[in-house]
């Protein structure tokens, strides 16, 4: 586990074969094979391991000490949250283009679990925030944008909740998520030139070797559990849209 | 006229033909597999009790719901699929007005023509209707007959070559439904193509030769439409 | 041609039921007044008042906006006017277009008449040109106006509608506040720095991302049927 390419190459085995079985899925195939419990299973693993890594084993944060094994969680759930959001703002594309009903519980489970990546995404970042620059919460792009884009998924949730009708659900829902996509995107530029206090964005070279392997683990670790997630909320959505559709057409009688 | 479930292949005119048209809302299925013609400049009387899906029949014509199964064409055009081209010639006078509350009987019909395109002579219109000396008085205070007269008015700016009625006689007093039942005859002389649900069945019976009766989202009887006046409604 | 003309006609449309009744865009005047009033009852002390004149008004017109936007499509379904645009057929595009024109004229028209008032309740520094500062009211009112047009058309038809407009738009808008008030503040102040140009170019940014994509998610929730 302590070569980079290693796992790299292991991450993305998995992800590739998440992506086919999502794209199996959506074509309707593999419906009774319960794929997403090993990918979930696979992830749990590794979330175990990660953390046990990045609490233990992981050197200290030369800057901010202990406190610093937050990354561990911050940094993952903060790369995971805009992965979901812009696989969300492409099922919603896909689902107006082409008006596939799975698109739509796509769109849902995606939502949901982003909208949970995004607050475990500033919790963390509080918390870290709080003994790093002295306060909770500081008025920085990414964490306004990262505000306003989790008020605006939520927003999208709630107008679901009251619509009935199924079509103008599924067409309201993609609407909104592309709609929160774009306003995610414009807020960070505006409050970026609002103001910027944030440190630069740590790239890998700039933290130490064993910080970047335990890093890409619990990485690859929160999105086997997002994939498990999405699917299984996946399953749940496409079951209820099943369960809400009209009985067959009643047979023809002569008149 | 009234074709046979299985010859509905076999009408080939330029009218209105529905085969199997089904739509549900939500879990219900509130038409089901509902099939007629209209032959073009023909007219059809639709009755039935409240609930039976009429309006439901006449909205999935009129493009504003989606056929969820079977199909409707006008003209030789799928309706659904070419229904921004049929907007343009299908009608709907329903139980909303389509007017706005806070304009004039004339600046309803202004903007509703400036929307559209259309160039019609308003005044001409207006008086058709006898809604020539409301002058400025907004829609607020028009009677419920007079919302009617304007709603068809406003549906006589298109031209249209098929009019989905539903109600037309509702809510009017004697002369009002004078006015109606002479716009239906005149639109009748023109050519227009007409489906008329409604509860007064002896004024449309004296427009539609034949007639329907819809029970729970189907078509329970077709036939002329004196044996429905003859049976006492009841054919 | 004919979707310029039709959303035109649009428009016209809107304006010339508000000039019928105009009560109602001047309960969104007076809405805005009592908000900029009870504003300054929030500050710790009236020096305040001055450094946030410029913010102050785009908030009150943030809020604002939410009620006529909401009056504006509350007209369409009084008689379902709305359904009756989509089977006339006025095109969704020009719908969209329109409505969103008549509701940023009407906004513009409501931020130049709360202009004196703030003038006078927050007394802000005043070295601005009178042509910049009207462009910016203007790029502000039009930033809001597309999203809002688009948001309002979504709430208005949902069940339990009432709270639904302000959390789809405020966070939409989150940028337009951001640079609107800025853009004002910095102008009023004398622009030492040349930064009003920065946040005018966000504004213009905006709008064309909004006014481009806004249009296009209307016709689909236009064409659902």
């Amino acid at each position: 586990m302590s070569n980079p390419d290693l796992m790299l190459a292991f991450g993305a085995g998995g992800v590739a074969t998440a992506l086919l079985a999502a794209i199996s899925m959506v074509r309707g195939g593999l419906k009774s094979f319960r794929w997403e419990a090993y990918v979930g299973a696979f992830g749990l693993g590794m979330v175990l391991m990660g953390q046990y890594m990045g609490l233990f084993v992981a050197p200290r944060e030369r800057m901010m000490g202990e406190v610093g094994r937050i990354l561990y969680v911050h940094v993952p759930s903060a790369w995971l949250t805009m992965l979901i959001f812009t696989f969300t703002c492409i099922f919603a594309f896909a689902f107006l283009m082409s008006g596939k009903r799975i698109f739509d519980s796509l769109v849902e489970s995606s939502i949901e679990v982003g909208v949970i990546m995004a607050i475990l995404l500033q919790v963390t970042g509080s918390l870290f925030a709080k003994p790093t620059w002295g306060v909770y919460w500081d008025w920085d792009p990414r964490l306004v944008s990262t505000a306003v884009m989790t008020l605006s998924f939520v927003g999208v949730l709630i107008l679901r909740s009251v619509l009935d009708d199924p079509d103008r659900r599924a067409t309201w829902t993609s609407v909104g998520a592309i709609l929160a996509t774009l306003s995610m995107l414009i807020t960070y530029f505006s409050v970026r030139l609002w103001r910027t206090l944030h440190q630069m964005q740590s790239s890998p070279d700039s933290v130490s070797d064993p910080m970047v392997v335990i890093l890409r683990a619990n990485a690859f670790a929160f999105l086997f559990l997002s994939i498990f997630f999405i699917a299984w909320r996946t399953r749940i959505a496409v079951a209820r849209a099943q369960a809400d559709e009209a009985p067959p057409l009643p047979p023809e009688v002569p008149v | 006229m009234a074709s046979t479930p299985d010859s509905h292949n076999a009408v080939v005119h330029d009218g209105l033909v529905v085969h199997d048209l089904s739509r549900r809302f939500g879990p219900r299925w509130v038409l089901a597999r509902v099939g007629f013609d209209v032959p073009p400049g023909d007219a059809l009387l639709v009755v039935g009790h409240n609930g039976c899906g009429k309006t439901t029949l006449l909205r999935c014509l009129a493009t504003a719901l989606k056929i969820h199964h079977g199909s409707a064409r006008f003209g030789g055009l799928d309706m659904w699929e070419n229904r921004a081209e049929l907007r343009h010639k299908v009608a709907l006078l329903s139980h909303d007005s389509h007017l706005y509350e806070d304009l004039s009987a004339r600046q309803n019909l202004d903007v509703w023509a400036k929307m559209g395109g259309l160039h019609k002579d308003l005044d001409a219109l207006l008086e058709r209707v006898g809604l020539e000396h409301t002058g400025k008085r907004p829609v607020r205070a028009f009677s419920a007959g007079m919302r009617r007269r304007l709603a068809l008015a406003r549906v006589l700016l298109k031209d249209p070559s098929l009019i989905l009625f539903d109600e037309p006689f509702s809510a009017l007093d004697p002369a009002g439904r004078a006015t109606v039942a002479g716009v239906l005859q005149e639109l009748r002389e023109r050519g227009a193509t007409i489906l008329l649900s409604t509860h007064h069945h002896e004024i449309g019976a004296r427009f539609a030769d034949q007639a329907m009766r819809m029970k729970e989202g189907r078509i329970v009887w077709k036939g002329p439409s004196h044996e429905l006046l003859s049976s006492g409604g009841h054919p | 041609m004919t979707l310029l003309k039709q959303s035109l006609a649009v428009a016209y449309k809107d304006l010339l039921t508000e000039w019928r009744q105009p009560s109602r865009i001047a309960g969104v005047f007076f809405f805005c007044f009592a908000l900029l009033l009870l504003f300054a009852f929030a500050m710790p002390n009236t020096q305040m008042l001055s450094d946030i004149a410029g913010g102050t008004l785009w908030l009150g017109l943030l809020l604002a906006s939410t009620r006529s936007l909401d009056q504006s499509f509350h007209l369409e379904m009084e008689n379902g006017a709305l359904e009756g645009m989509v089977l006339w057929p006025v095109p969704p595009l020009a719908m969209f277009y329109g409505k969103a024109l008549a509701n940023a004229l009407l906004l513009t028209l409501v931020t130049l008449a709360l202009t004196p008032l703030v003038v006078v309740l927050y007394h802000p520094v005043w070295n601005g040109d009178i042509p910049t500062f009207l462009g910016i009211v203007a790029l502000g009112c039009l930033a809001l106006a597309a999203p809002g047009t688009l948001v309002a058309a979504l709430s208005v038809q949902a069940r339990g509608s009432s709270a639904l407009l302000p959390l789809l738009m405020f966070p939409l808008v989150v940028p337009v506040v951001v640079a609107a008030s800025k853009a004002t503040t910095l102008h009023l102040e004398g622009d030492i720095m040349s930064q009003v140009d920065d946040w005018m170019r966000l504004l213009v940014m905006f709008n064309l991302a909004h006014w481009a994509l806004d249009g296009w998610l209307f016709t689909r929730i236009a064409e659902d049927g």
